[in-house]
């Protein structure tokens, strides 16, 4: 084996014909390499990275490629300071999306808050914050998101429960929002958590659950309300001007009757006096042929005619009565 | 030759090990103390960065700087109105000795465990002597109210005024229980409650309540509802009356002047001949009133028979 290892390494170096030293810059090439892309990073634009040098805090870079020197001198933290995030109250959405869902069991606790009235309210709301300064996030508060959920749920109660349950569910939604928002950022500020709030908006502010029942029955009643009211105008202008045009009407054939009669009247008053003015003249004659004329008309009309003698005293025998006419 | 080799080697790697031994290194997030043989040495450290000590003989601590929660469970707690009430707080923290945190409670759990006792104590000390409205209210801002609502509401309850408020009582949980942990090297920031509710019980109560106070507003909009309508039906109903009566007025007028002067035009000329008139209107009556119906029964003494008697 040794006269074949000897040979074996006799003809590597012979041909290679690599000096010693070159190894040597070849090693310190690939430490370099190393070094450097160990040492590479990149920084996103939304993003700014905080590098500690042996844990201490050595400077804040803006996105980009940059160095640090590896092998656990520099540790980079990236914190993402251009997004803007959202903690969500008494709700949590369970898929964003065109169709949002959302799940609010179980986060009841969260929501439900005493009011100034001593009423209860169901209030749910956001918080959107952004990371203001990276490096008091990082190394001020433990927790920072749990320290503001805290902190929001604190002072939301606190503004609820200077107000009624009518502000908080239908007057004041905008002012509470933004008074907690003003009274978070104080108290984040004080524990310098490098968090800014962006906005506090409410979203649902209910009744609670087991009263929105009596809620919706005042909406419900103010709308029976607007249709009593409504039906009872309905029927007032149904009936009003029908009964203006019968009035109107009414008089109209009074008009009508009061033409008529005065006019049947002076035709008959007329008939008359030129009937008497020939009268006069020939009363007698006239007169018998007037009866007779009538008699004439009648009489032929007249289906049963009984001619008793004037003697007669009593007819009833003569006449079964009941099966008479009128 | 070759042993020499070995040990310097076995030597400058003992070497690394020691010095690697005597550097630490702190993050911004840490605090240290030193011990040595289980006794801390020197003050304890805060600076961030690259720092040496005795290796092997001494060790390192590493606590939190930074602030640090402490959130308690919601504990049932009686206010001095005797309302039972589910209280949650919680409070920052810091470890700010912690050499005395070292020898107090050494960790973590320890410490939450100390707070937990202290603050919660504090609180439902300071709870139950405060009525209920002074836990809700931090100030006496004068409240809104829907013009429904203005009606029902809980007058006494409103005009109710606070004199410690909210915050307050938090701050004073807050002072007692800051002097209190202050021996365990731990700095209280705060003390906040987080949530305040009625227990089972008095909720339930609460919404029979406001179902009842909604309920007092509903029956008002149904009330006056219908005292509108019947406001409106009533105006209709009068003058429905005044235009049919005023129409009736007007129609008996124009017929009493028709009919009156009709009675002047019959009465001017049936003057004339009176006896004429009668007889000309009975034999119109007879005309129209005797038809096949009737039965007419006539004496040869009449005018229209007689001469079935006689001639003469």
């Amino acid at each position: 084996m040794k006269p074949t290892f000897q040979k074996f390494e006799d003809i590597n170096f012979r041909q290679i014909k690599i000096p010693k030293r070159m190894i040597t810059v070849g090693v310190i090439i690939l430490a370099a390499i190393v070094f450097l892309v160990t040492g590479l990073y990149t920084v996103n634009p939304e993003e700014v990275g905080v590098i500690q040098r042996f844990g201490k805090y050595l400077s804040t870079t803006q996105p980009g490629l940059h160095f640090k020197i590896p092998f656990g001198v520099d540790k980079l933290t990236k914190v993402k300071v251009k997004h803007v995030f959202k903690e969500e109250f008494g709700f949590r959405t369970l898929q964003a999306g065109v169709r949002t869902k959302y799940s609010s069991q179980s986060y009841n606790q969260e929501a439900i808050m005493l009011t100034g009235d001593l009423n209860i309210a169901d209030v749910e709301w956001i918080v959107q914050y952004r990371i203001k300064d990276p490096v008091k996030y990082l190394f001020n508060v433990r927790n920072v998101e749990e320290t503001m959920h805290d902190v929001s749920e604190s002072v939301v109660r606190e503004v609820v429960g200077d107000r009624s349950v009518d502000e908080v569910i239908v007057l004041n939604r905008k002012e509470i929002a933004d008074k907690s928002q003003v009274m978070l950022q104080e108290q984040l500020d004080i524990y310098n958590a490098g968090l800014e709030i962006v906005t506090i908006n409410m979203q649902n502010v209910n009744p609670p659950k087991a009263v929105q029942p009596a809620f919706n029955n005042v909406n419900s009643a103010k709308q029976e309300k607007e249709r009593i009211i409504n039906e009872a105008w309905e029927k007032y202008n149904q009936v009003i001007p029908e009964a203006e045009g019968k009035s109107k009407r009414t008089v109209e054939e009074a008009e009508g009757y009061a033409i008529d009669r005065v006019n049947r009247a002076n035709g008959d008053a007329t008939r008359f006096i030129q009937m008497y003015n020939e009268y006069r003249y020939s009363k007698s004659v006239t007169r018998k042929r007037l009866y007779l004329e009538m008699m004439e008309k009648i009489l032929p009309n007249v289906e049963k005619k009984y001619i008793i003698d004037d003697k007669q005293s009593s007819i009833l025998p003569l006449l079964n009565l009941e099966q008479g006419g009128k | 030759m070759k042993k020499l080799h070995i040990f310097l080697i076995s030597i400058s790697i003992l070497a690394l090990i020691v010095l690697f031994n005597a550097f630490y290194i702190i993050d911004e997030r840490q605090q240290v103390i030193i011990t040595q043989f289980g006794k801390p040495i020197g003050d304890d450290i805060k600076d961030a960065g690259l720092h040496i000590k005795i290796p092997f003989f001494q060790k390192v601590h590493y606590f939190d700087k930074r602030i640090l929660e402490w959130d308690g469970d919601a504990k049932q707690i009686p206010t001095s109105d005797k309302r039972y009430i589910w209280l949650d707080t919680f409070s920052r923290w810091q470890i700010v000795d912690p050499l005395k945190f070292y020898e107090t409670t050494r960790y973590e759990y320890n410490a939450h465990s100390r707070l937990d006792d202290i603050i919660s104590g504090i609180t439902r000390d300071v709870i139950s002597s405060n009525i209920l409205l002074e836990l809700i209210r931090s100030s006496n801002r004068e409240m809104a109210f829907t013009s429904e609502y203005s009606d029902s509401k809980l007058e006494d309850v409103i005009k109710e005024q606070i004199i410690i408020g909210r915050q307050a009582i938090a701050d004073s949980i807050f002072a007692l229980a800051k002097v209190k942990v202050a021996e365990y090297g731990i700095n209280l920031i705060d003390v906040r409650i987080k949530r305040l509710n009625y227990n089972q019980e008095v909720q339930a109560k609460v919404f029979e309540r406001m179902i009842s106070e909604r309920n007092k507003i509903a029956a008002k909009y149904l009330s006056e509802g219908k005292g509108d309508s019947s406001e409106i039906l009533g105006k209709m109903q009068r003058e429905l009356d005044q235009i049919q009566s005023e129409a009736y007025r007007k129609a008996q007028e124009i017929k009493g002047k028709a009919d009156a002067s009709a009675i002047n035009i019959y009465a001017n000329a049936y003057n004339r001949d009176p006896e004429f008139y009668e007889f000309m209107k009975t034999l119109e009556t007879y005309e129209k009133t005797i038809d096949n119906k009737n039965t007419i029964i006539m004496t040869t003494d009449s005018d229209y028979y007689k001469f079935l008697k006689k001639m003469e």
